[in-house]
């Protein structure tokens, strides 16, 4: 079952669409279900498509389609590198390579005490300040040298 | 309308019509894998690229609307380049496993890549590998590697099944025609997806890897299930049906079949045929040659009617049984003096006889259901029992009609609808009130409704039903097997009439139709199926009867066989008959014998014989004769089927003998208080209703044919104290079985629907009346 803040969340959504389209909201109702619980397990997906009345397989493709849906839980702070070309020019292999080694995982693995999760991310719109990463999906961090990541992760040690 | 040229041929459109369409018109084969005509556009294959001149790049042409005076070029440099450009992409993840695939020989991309393809691959990397998911016992997915993405059955689920059960999950390289977590695909129109795929990577799990397609001889045949008389393709090798495909009829299957037309060749080659004649001598079964069999038959026959008279023989068919097999039956029993017979097994009411101004049809074409804008649907399982039907009625609704229904038990239809979900007593009624609603609508009276009171369900229904230009009021089987089955009837008419509308039965087996063509009815003085199950007779000949699972009250009829002095069952199984039966003659399926089918449209549709009989199994129509000539009686000289069905129906014309129209009057019962227990509800599952079917092992093992249960609402099960999933005991008619209890809010309360034609339920007894339920 979906949680009452959901479901709220996902009403307020659906005043945008017509009646007879509510599968419109599906996009946000995963993005209110990952926001909760961090992640989107399939009966979550399964709920979502109950309350948007579409088929579940819909729902389904919708939340494998995109990458910042996550399938499994990511961790309490989830990194995600970009990988693509400007940042790979600008050094985000090696980013990438020092945080799996700072952190003992691989990407797309998180850590055993489900503190930090590490993925791999497409292009986040801020070439110009190559290498950069998100936390969470909220925060860009941008320039991402070994002397930054060190400072960002200490910060986030410290919660 | 748009004049465009293609490869220097002019070809004159619709307006909106695609390059694609206008290809297809002028016989011009553009290469093509995502396109179907019958599916949404989705472009993603890229195969149809073609050259369009004054385009700055080839164009799909499958999405490009024409335009006046456009110019395409199909096979131009430009086009062949894209094409064999987009052929090389497809075939850089494709297995190169032709020599093994079940496609092979029949594979629209092994097809095109002759004409487009390289005669070897630059891809030197590694190829993609998609994991097989069990998606149920009918469609395999063993070899998804080979699919090429087009989503053909994606759309397929979306558009033409209604059940979105497949879906392409992830993306780009990743992407994987899968179901939701594992899931099973369970519409009962599944098969055609794998006809769809045009690679191999959804094939038929009951085909798989038992013949190359080229090995196999193709015969045109008629589906014996369901009432709409699908065109099949019955495939054979080695003298043995091993795959059934669609012939392709837009005004009946369109390209389509359901999957029980589909899968249930199956049964065919049970292990459960009779393949020798047999009778029973001293409780032990022996096998006798024809001769012996036939003339003991003729013989025992004989003495029954010289000893308690002819009426005390009775014969029963089902209404899968062809028209020959059927008019045959009749004339052999009416020859000896007896009127007993009849081909209505389910059915219980039986005042509509002698009533009729001709045979009950569906009382207008199959393709005009597309184009009706109102529906009203009484008493039917529609998906279930009509798959195909249902589904023009979901694509007339999709495009702006309105279904109605009256029914007892409230089945996902996949459809918007107005609903009246009652008990099967209150049927009637909420009939008359939608009539009278109607009548009061239209400012005309209509008598003896003067006591009727419009509820709210109703009135809604009348309101969509007086708003329709081109109305259809449809009777299901369930309807038509209700015991007030005639005054529903007439109360449809009279729905039909106000309203300017068709109205028609939705036949119940594939020779419904035929049966009354047939005239396998009742004499004037003979008993219908209810009165010789009622009142045993001493003798029964059953053509293709399994007795406990195809009548009305299989617990009657099996009384009725075990008290009988002789029972000859005509059968392509070994049934139960072996229990009480005393000679079992094996005679052939629609697959190894001619014969017609008189389809719910009244489409009078004949077929030859795909195969061989199995072992010593003849076709009914021949045994039929040989027994009319040892019983000395006349007119059975006929040399060919064809024969039998023009003595039958007298030319091919039977449009003028179709007719809906009873001469009843409306009798409105009084309401059906100090009823006591529940009602029933009785469905006859998708996989059970004839014997063919039932013994098609993959369709037995799909979700639709699980086990029955003992459905009713959860306010039901509350008063009853019984936990959902546990097992209860039900008795009727003096006798129980065992079942799981489950709740089902689509049961109406103070009923319990508890299936039908299945071996667990047959020791109930009518399929409507009351029925207990108890803590087991």
């Amino acid at each position: 079952m979906l949680s009452q803040q959901i479901t709220a969340l996902v009403d307020k959504e659906l005043k945008k669409y017509p009646a007879d389209q509510r599968q419109s909201a599906v996009m946000a109702a995963l993005r209110f279900v990952q926001d909760e619980k961090g992640w989107i397990s399939t009966d979550d997906m399964a709920d979502v498509a109950d309350y948007l009345g579409m088929p579940k397989m819909a729902v389904y493709e919708v939340a494998t389609f995109y990458h910042m849906y996550n399938l499994k839980p990511m961790g309490r702070h989830m990194i995600t590198v970009c990988t693509n070309l400007s940042c790979t020019l600008c050094g985000a292999l090696d980013t990438v390579a020092y945080i799996e080694s700072r952190l003992g995982i691989k990407l797309g693995e998180v850590t055993p005490d489900g503190k930090y999760g590490l993925r791999e991310g497409e292009c986040m719109g801020a070439c110009k300040d190559a290498p950069v990463l998100t936390l969470n999906n909220r925060k860009l961090c941008a320039r991402m040298t070994k002397e930054e990541i060190d400072k960002t992760l200490a910060e986030l040690d410290k919660s | 309308m748009i004049k465009i040229e293609i490869d220097g041929k002019q070809v004159e459109v619709e307006r909106g019509a695609t390059v694609m369409d206008a290809a297809r018109k002028a016989g011009i084969h553009i290469p093509h894998f995502c396109y179907h005509k019958k599916l949404s556009i989705s472009a993603n294959c890229r195969m149809c690229l073609v050259e369009v001149e004054k385009a700055p790049k080839p164009l799909p042409a499958c999405a490009t609307p024409t335009a006046e005076g456009m110019k395409v070029h199909t096979h131009s440099a430009m086009a062949v380049k894209a094409q064999q450009g987009v052929m090389e992409f497809l075939l850089i993840n494709h297995p190169l496993d032709c020599p093994i695939c079940d496609q092979g020989g029949e594979c629209m991309l092994q097809d095109e890549a002759m004409g487009y393809g390289g005669s070897a691959s630059r891809y030197t990397e590694e190829k993609r590998v998609v994991k097989p998911k069990s998606i149920g016992p009918l469609i395999s997915t063993e070899e998804m590697s080979r699919c090429i993405q087009c989503t053909r059955c994606v759309r397929f689920g979306q558009e033409i099944a209604d059940m979105m059960e497949l879906g392409m999950a992830f993306r780009t390289e990743h992407s994987e025609i899968m179901t939701f977590v594992n899931s099973t695909v369970d519409s009962e129109l599944s098969g055609n997806m794998i006809d769809l795929c045009p690679v191999g990577a959804l094939t038929s799990k009951p085909y798989r890897y038992t013949a190359r397609s080229w090995e196999l001889s193709r015969r045109k045949s008629i589906s014996p299930h369901d009432g709409l008389g699908s065109n099949l393709a019955v495939q054979i090798k080695n003298n043995r049906v091993i795959r059934v495909t669609p012939v392709e009829n837009e005004a009946i299957n369109e390209c389509w079949l359901s999957d029980k037309d589909r899968f249930a060749y199956e049964g065919l080659n049970s292990t459960e045929r009779l393949t020798q004649p047999m009778l029973k001598q001293n409780g032990e079964w022996i096998e006798v040659e024809w001769q012996v069999a036939l003339e003991y038959v003729a013989n025992a026959l004989k003495q029954v009617k010289s000893s308690a008279g002819a009426e005390q023989i009775a014969a029963l068919a089902t209404p899968n049984s062809t028209l020959e097999e059927l008019y045959l039956l009749q004339k052999l029993l009416k020859g000896q003096g007896s009127g007993n017979v009849d081909f209505r097994l389910r059915q219980s009411d039986f005042s509509a006889d002698g009533k009729r101004a001709g045979a009950p049809w569906l009382g207008m074409p199959v393709a005009e259901i597309n184009s009706r804008d109102r529906f009203l649907i009484v008493g039917s399982f529609l998906r279930k029992d009509q798959p195909l039907l249902a589904q023009r009625i979901r694509q007339a609704v999709k495009a702006g009609a309105h279904a109605n229904i009256v029914h007892s038990a409230d089945d996902a239809l996949l459809m918007k609808a107005n609903k009246a979900i009652v008990a099967p007593s209150a049927l009637a009624d909420q009939l008359a009130q939608i009539c009278k609603a109607l009548a009061t609508a239209k400012g005309q009276a209509v008598a003896g409704l003067e006591r009727v009171t419009v509820g709210s369900e109703a009135a809604a229904i009348a309101r969509s039903l007086a708003s329709g230009e081109r109305v259809a009021v449809l009777l299901g089987n369930f309807a038509q097997q209700h015991p007030q089955a005639a005054q529903l009837a007439v109360l449809a008419e009279r729905i039909a009439a106000l309203c300017s509308g068709n109205f028609g039965f939705l036949g119940e087996a594939a020779n419904s139709v035929g049966g009354y063509l047939a005239g396998a009815l009742p004499a004037t003085d003979g008993m219908n199926a209810a009165q010789m199950l009622a009142a045993p007779r001493k003798a029964y000949v059953l053509l293709n009867v399994e007795p406990e699972l195809d009548c009305a009250d299989s617990q009657q009829a099996m009384v009725a066989m075990q008290s009988a002095d002789l029972v000859v069952a005509m059968s392509a199984y070994k049934h139960r008959a072996t229990e009480y039966a005393d000679v079992l003659l094996p005679i052939a399926p629609f697959s190894e014998t001619s014969g017609t089918f008189v389809s719910t449209e009244g489409r009078v549709q004949s077929f030859k014989g795909a195969v061989r009989p199995l072992g010593d199994a003849r076709p009914a129509w021949k045994v039929l004769r040989v027994l009319g000539n040892l019983l000395d009686l006349a007119g059975f000289d006929q040399d060919s089927s064809e024969a039998v069905r023009d003595e039958a129906l007298g030319g091919q014309d039977v449009t003028g003998r179709l007719s809906n129209h009873l001469d009843l009057p409306l009798q409105i019962q009084g309401g059906t208080a100090g009823q006591q227990g529940l009602q029933r509800v009785a469905d006859v599952p998708i996989y059970a209703t004839d014997a063919i079917v039932r013994r098609a092992t993959a369709l037995q093992q799909t979700a639709d044919a699980a086990m029955p249960a003992a459905r009713m609402a959860a306010a039901e099960l509350q008063r009853l104290d019984i936990q959902p999933g546990a097992s209860v005991k039900v008795s009727q008619g003096g006798s129980s079985v065992l079942l799981v209890a489950k709740a089902d809010e689509g049961v109406p309360v103070g009923c319990l629907r508890i299936p039908t034609g299945c071996a667990e339920t047959a020791a109930l007894g009518p399929m409507f009346g009351t029925i207990t339920v108890e803590r087991a």
